[in-house]
């Protein structure tokens, strides 16, 4: 409660900040206070420490692994302010409303990792979603930002349909919105609507849409070019937390009710999963701008992101968990220093280890998480949602770990192909001056990315204490 | 009358707006599908509200049984106005820059 309260007064404070004062650092500096008290409001509450005592009819639950995404999500957050928050000031005049719609998404955020209610989860991804839509088009004047916004909303609004539909279907079968599959009170209702075909119907629209906002194949079409069109500051903030928390709403409401979808869920997941990979890697060898290789990855990263509907365990929730840190930390730390660059395309990075030793190092490490090397957060990651695989369905999952681990090697090549064109090409990378600070920062986060890829459980262990 | 009247009614003005959304080329028509997607489901949540307390009332006069969907109907056109206020914004600033809404300009992404 304490997250989606603060988070919606933090949005209010930073448009009231806007008023009062033009100054791009102040404004920033507040922005970062702000998101500071909203972390620590969110971790008050795993002490039991609410701010108001809000009777939520059980449309919402609280529990630890909701709360822990949260301080995912809000810790980088906060890293990306730190780390872009210059990059945001530049994106337009209306410095203050970038934050503050920031800010909005957060609070859609929090709704998704504690809803209990279809309406709740309708809620959420709305305001998750229409911030989104603005942030896309912030570079009011670039075309390619007016394209991605004016189609990022069009499909975010189809697929809001969808879901609807999917709701409305849920409710004709059970007469209620609990996303936990009670009978209906009365069976004559059952009887008259046919609920037998209803219930599958609408788990199905619902499942469609929610593959839709994470992104995954067949309803990936949309991802490179609204990644690529958004300024690239916002595109880290999308492909990051806005993504990862579509898999916890994913797995609060399929956790009990994925057999319901029919005997056919069983083939639809695995072909779900092998065609987000296909799509996302082979396509992301054939390009040749850096950021749009970013976004295919988010693509492919959602690949295995979503074992999780298919293993359905207690291991793949804490991979999630794992999984969300190490994408997001390694994404928000290679968007920072993309952002920097002049040039997006491969050649761009041709020589960065000679010009800017560190930088280049960090980056490095960044790709590693992101191929899954180990030593790194990512290989972990990875680690956590196969085995998860093998746990739950055993020697008949084998196959699909198979061929999750091939696709893992063909992301190797694109990831190194930057590595390759920092250190091991001769080119004279124009790159935005940096100030000390931002090289802490990076190496620190990279320095994270190491210890979370040396001690894992150091992670988890939040979970459960 | 049965409900299955209006199930197929629903999901019939939802297939004319999703078959809109993907056949059209005008940003406005291909908005307003998306509209009659959520006007569809606008009428099934009534249609199901009202089927819900149909069957409650006979073993309860007092029953609120079917009040929640129609509630959601007015969350829908709530966040529908949300979502016309910012897509029409889009669509008016896209107008500005290229003085067209026709989707197919929009392939600058492409390549």
């Amino acid at each position: 409660m304490n997250a989606i309260i603060l988070s919606a007064l933090g949005g209010i404070v930073m448009m009231f900040t806007g008023i009062f004062t033009q100054n791009k650092i102040v404004i920033k500096n507040i922005a970062i206070i702000t998101l500071l008290l909203l972390l620590i409001g969110n971790l008050l509450h795993f002490y039991g420490i609410y701010m108001l005592h809000v009777d939520v009819k059980d449309m919402l639950q609280f529990n630890n692994f909701g709360l822990f995404f949260n301080t995912i999500a809000f810790t980088s957050t906060l890293i990306y302010f730190l780390l872009s928050g210059t990059d945001i000031t530049k994106v337009g005049i209306n410095v203050a409303e970038y934050f503050a719609l920031i800010f909005f998404v957060l609070c859609g955020v929090s709704i998704l990792t504690s809803f209990h209610n279809l309406l709740m989860l309708f809620l959420g991804i709305e305001i998750l979603s229409i911030p989104l839509y603005i942030l896309t088009g912030a570079d009011k004047k670039n075309l390619k930002s007016n394209e991605a916004a004016l189609k990022y909303f069009l499909m975010g609004s189809f697929s809001t349909g969808i879901l609807l539909m999917g709701i409305a279907l849920l409710y004709g079968a059970s007469g209620n919105f609990s996303i936990e599959s009670v009978p209906s009170t009365t069976s004559k209702v059952a009887e008259m609507a046919n609920s037998s075909i209803l219930t599958p119907l609408g788990l199905l629209f619902v499942f469609v849409a929610l593959l839709f906002k994470v992104s995954a194949a067949p309803f990936h079409f949309w991802v490179p070019d609204v990644y690529d069109g958004a300024p690239s500051v916002f595109t880290s903030f999308m492909a990051t937390i806005a993504k990862a928390v579509g898999f916890i709403a994913f797995i609060f409401l399929f956790e009990s009710r994925i057999a319901e979808l029919g005997p056919s869920s069983r083939i639809i997941i695995p072909f779900v999963i092998i065609l987000t990979l296909l799509i996302g890697n082979i396509t992301a060898v054939f390009q040749q701008s850096v950021k749009r290789m970013l976004a295919y990855s988010s693509i492919a990263q959602a690949g295995f992101m979503l074992f999780v509907l298919y293993s359905n365990n207690d291991i793949s929730s804490e991979g999630i968990l794992l999984y969300s840190v190490a994408y997001s930390f390694a994404t928000i730390g290679i968007f920072a220093i993309l952002i920097k660059m002049k040039d997006y395309t491969f050649e761009g990075y041709n020589g960065l280890a000679k010009k800017e030793p560190l930088i280049a190092a960090a980056n490095t490490i960044f790709l590693l998480s992101l191929a899954g090397i180990p030593l790194t957060a990512g290989f972990f990651a990875k680690y956590y949602m196969l085995l998860s695989a093998i746990k739950a369905n055993g020697q008949n999952a084998l196959w699909l770990v198979i061929v999750a681990v091939l696709f893992a090697a063909v992301s190797v090549y694109y990831y190194f192909r930057v590595i390759q064109a920092m250190y091991f090409k001769e080119g004279n990378p124009e790159i935005a001056t940096t100030n000390t600070s931002f090289k802490v920062i990076l190496l620190a986060l990279a320095a994270i990315i190491i210890f979370i890829g040396l001690f894992p459980t150091v992670v988890l262990n939040f979970l459960y204490f | 009358m049965p409900i299955q009247y209006y199930i197929i009614l629903s999901l019939a003005l939802f297939c004319i707006g999703i078959v809109g959304v993907l056949v059209r080329r005008n940003a406005i028509i291909i908005f307003m599908c998306i509209e009659l997607m959520l006007n569809a489901v606008n009428l099934l949540l009534v249609a199901f509200s009202k089927m819900q307390y149909n069957t409650a009332v006979i073993a309860n006069k007092a029953t609120t049984v079917g009040a929640e969907g129609q509630l959601f109907v007015f969350f829908i056109m709530v966040v529908a106005a949300a979502e016309v206020s910012v897509g029409l914004a889009i669509i008016v600033m896209m107008f500005r820059n290229t003085h067209s809404i026709d989707v197919n300009f929009l392939n600058r992404l492409k390549n």
